[in-house]
């Protein structure tokens, strides 16, 4: 009781939503901006630089399709780089969504319900910028269904189930697919309120149909809330499989450096770090234009910082475990792989990715850093670049010299690759921008649930 | 006089109750119930889970069936991948055995989240009737405030205890801010 107390006087001090909203302002407040006919001049200016980029990433693969994938850097020995890096460095990024709405919902963390929505939006548009990368450097992404999906084709071929790549395909288009389920279903509600305060015909029609005629019946919310909650609790596993399953591309192979049984663990944590550091790159400046400083507090701010902090130190564990089974293994090959990590040349990445993902997120422990909205922002940029280090450091890094200084190399990305990765960061800001617009970007009935209005005593007395 | 009763409870849908906060419409339910309405259904913006206990008394079947989802997933992903490592296209890799099932867990275990998961969905929206773009109690203006501040509650002209001015009466009794007739 005490202890509840405790937590109560916590809560007061630093509420999940600011004082002074009520089921109306809350409403009004998310589902002014879809239902706007406003088009404010930063987001438009926003959207044409996110299109651009994306008219880059179209170019770039429109060219790959014509000359072949010999227009990337990556040649033996190194026959993995960009797009692997930028594959799990995307698919990495998503994870965060899916923590927020799915396992944070199974432990009743209410600060979520901010953040949710925006967050699964994110996952959803990195697994899409993510799944561009294995499908093109198949060079002919049309014959990719039938090497990557088991179907009756007239060749009578079936994918290796054997292959941690298949699994991966499994893995990756299962979290696509539920995770599009689940930020849907958790809208429909959402959809009904827009539809309900529409002034345009159109719109109203739209989101009507989008809401599937949802009325809020108490059977309604009954099913719902079933369907919700074993929704998180199907995505929980899941998500942990998805980065487990994407290291098992690199674990399973016989690759010093690769071959680790710290990948799993190691990848999950990294994937959820890098996801989080985006959720701030996202949340710092969304809550600052569209005014939701009341809706998403610095007690979101904070509590997403620590968690970046948490699971950056599983990561800074990762890279030591790493080099500690380098040592431990004996092996003249896994102790040269470190070495060449660490000397050789490309030792600036990994030296850049250790003063990031070590050295610079200590700050995190200082609570004036977690409430400076600025550093906080920067930070969070440079923590994107630390985990894409991170993939680079242990793909290229893993791939230029293998067990025959004959066949050593250096890999270098062409401008092809630059152009096909900053595009699909265009994709992402493009496609995260018209969510914005469109839908609402925190949950409205979630949100409500947290105000006194919707709460009931358990022990009423007639 | 039976007659004109028969004739206006087939024109309306029911009668609705507007209320301000969750613990209005509860309480609201409560006495409804607690009167004899069988026929009762609440509206909300938000869920609350009491409604539920209080009007149905029943919970869904929506977890077996996310069950069996979850399993037909999961002996999908093995048949699947056994039947094509196997029987159909079976490949000698270094003399491996084909019916390696430690290999089939990964594929086994993502058809049984997929399938399970898009059951929970699925199975969400067709139990509760989903899409459904026309329903009666739309019909009432002030209906559009139930997806933004408003609780509702509708006794239905289906209840063998209803009676229009009679049930219209007693949901006033029960602290409605507003009480309207829903035309079918």
């Amino acid at each position: 009781m005490a202890n509840h107390s405790h937590n109560t006087a916590l809560l007061e001090e630093t509420p999940v939503i600011l004082p002074g909203h009520d089921f109306e302002t809350v409403t009004e407040t998310i589902a002014e901006i879809p239902l706007s006919k406003r088009f404010p001049l930063g987001w438009i200016g926003v959207l044409l630089i996110g299109v651009g980029l994306a008219g880059m990433l179209h170019m770039a693969l429109g060219y790959l399709l014509l000359k072949g994938i010999g227009i990337w850097g990556n040649n033996v020995p190194v026959g993995w780089a960009f797009d692997i890096i930028n594959f799990v460095w995307w698919i990495g990024i998503g994870h965060a969504g899916t923590l927020i709405s799915a396992i944070l919902l199974l432990f009743k963390q209410q600060w979520r319900m901010s953040i949710s929505r925006f967050a699964e939006a994110m996952t959803i548009f990195a697994v899409a910028c993510a799944a561009i990368f294995p499908v093109f450097h198949t060079g002919r992404p049309w014959l990719a269904a039938y090497w990557l999906f088991p179907y009756p084709n007239a060749m009578g071929l079936w994918p290796q189930f054997k292959s941690p790549l298949i699994w991966d395909v499994f893995a990756v288009s299962t979290y696509a697919t539920v995770s599009i389920v689940f930020w849907y279903i958790g809208m429909i509600p959402d959809m009904a309120t827009l539809r309900d305060r529409a002034v345009s015909r159109v719109k109203a029609t739209i989101y009507g149909m989008l809401s599937l005629g949802w009325r809020g019946s108490a059977r309604h919310w009954h099913r719902y809330e079933v369907a919700s909650l074993i929704l998180a609790g199907l995505s929980t596993p899941l998500v942990l499989s998805v980065h487990t399953v994407v290291s098992f591309d690199f674990a399973v192979s016989v690759i010093p450096g690769w071959h680790a049984t710290i990948f799993p663990p190691y990848f999950v944590a990294g994937a959820i770090y890098a996801g989080f550091a985006m959720v701030l790159t996202l949340a710092i400046p969304v809550r600052r234009f569209y005014g939701m400083e009341s809706l998403i507090t610095m007690r979101h701010i904070d509590n997403m910082a620590k968690i970046t902090l948490a699971t950056g130190l599983m990561v800074g564990y990762g890279y030591g475990v790493e080099a500690f089974f380098a040592w431990y293994s004996g092996s003249p090959h896994e102790r040269f792989m470190m070495w060449n990590r660490m000397f050789g040349p490309y030792a600036w990445s990994y030296w850049t990715l250790i003063a990031i993902n070590v050295v610079m997120i200590q700050l995190l422990w200082l609570k004036s850093v977690r409430q400076n909205n600025g550093l906080l922002f920067v930070m969070s940029l440079f923590i994107g670049i630390g985990m894409w280090l991170e993939r680079f450091v242990i793909i290229v890094t893993s791939l230029n010299r293998d067990f025959i200084p004959a066949s050593w190399g250096m890999y270098y990305p062409t401008q092809w690759d630059f152009m096909t990765f900053f595009g699909t960061i265009g994709l992402f800001l493009t496609l995260f921008l018209l969510f914005l617009r469109f839908v609402p970007m925190i949950s409205i009935f979630e949100v409500k649930m947290l105000l006194p209005q919707s709460k009931v005593k358990h022990d009423h007395v007639h | 006089m039976t007659m004109s009763t028969n004739e206006t409870a087939q024109r309306l849908h029911g009668v609705m109750a507007e209320f301000d906060s969750a613990q209005e419409l509860v309480d609201a339910a409560r006495q409804t119930m607690a009167h004899g309405f069988t026929k009762v259904e609440a509206y909300s913006p938000v869920p609350i889970e009491e409604l539920n206990d209080i009007i149905h008394k029943k919970r869904t079947k929506l977890s077996q069936i996310v069950l069996a989802g979850g399993l037909a997933g999961m002996a999908t992903g093995f048949g699947l991948q056994y039947w094509a490592s196997v029987i159909e296209f079976p490949m000698n890799i270094g003399g491996r055995p084909q019916a390696s099932w430690t290999t089939f867990i990964v594929p086994s275990y993502e058809l049984t989240i997929l399938f399970a998961a898009l059951s929970a969905a699925i199975g969400m929206i067709v139990l509760n009737g989903l899409p459904q773009p026309y329903h009666a109690v739309f019909n009432v203006d002030r209906f559009s405030m139930a997806s933004s501040d408003k609780f509702f509650l509708v006794v239905e002209s289906a209840d063998p205890k209803f009676d229009q001015p009679v049930t219209a009466e007693f949901l006033r009794s029960t602290g409605a801010k507003g009480v309207y007739d829903v035309d079918e």
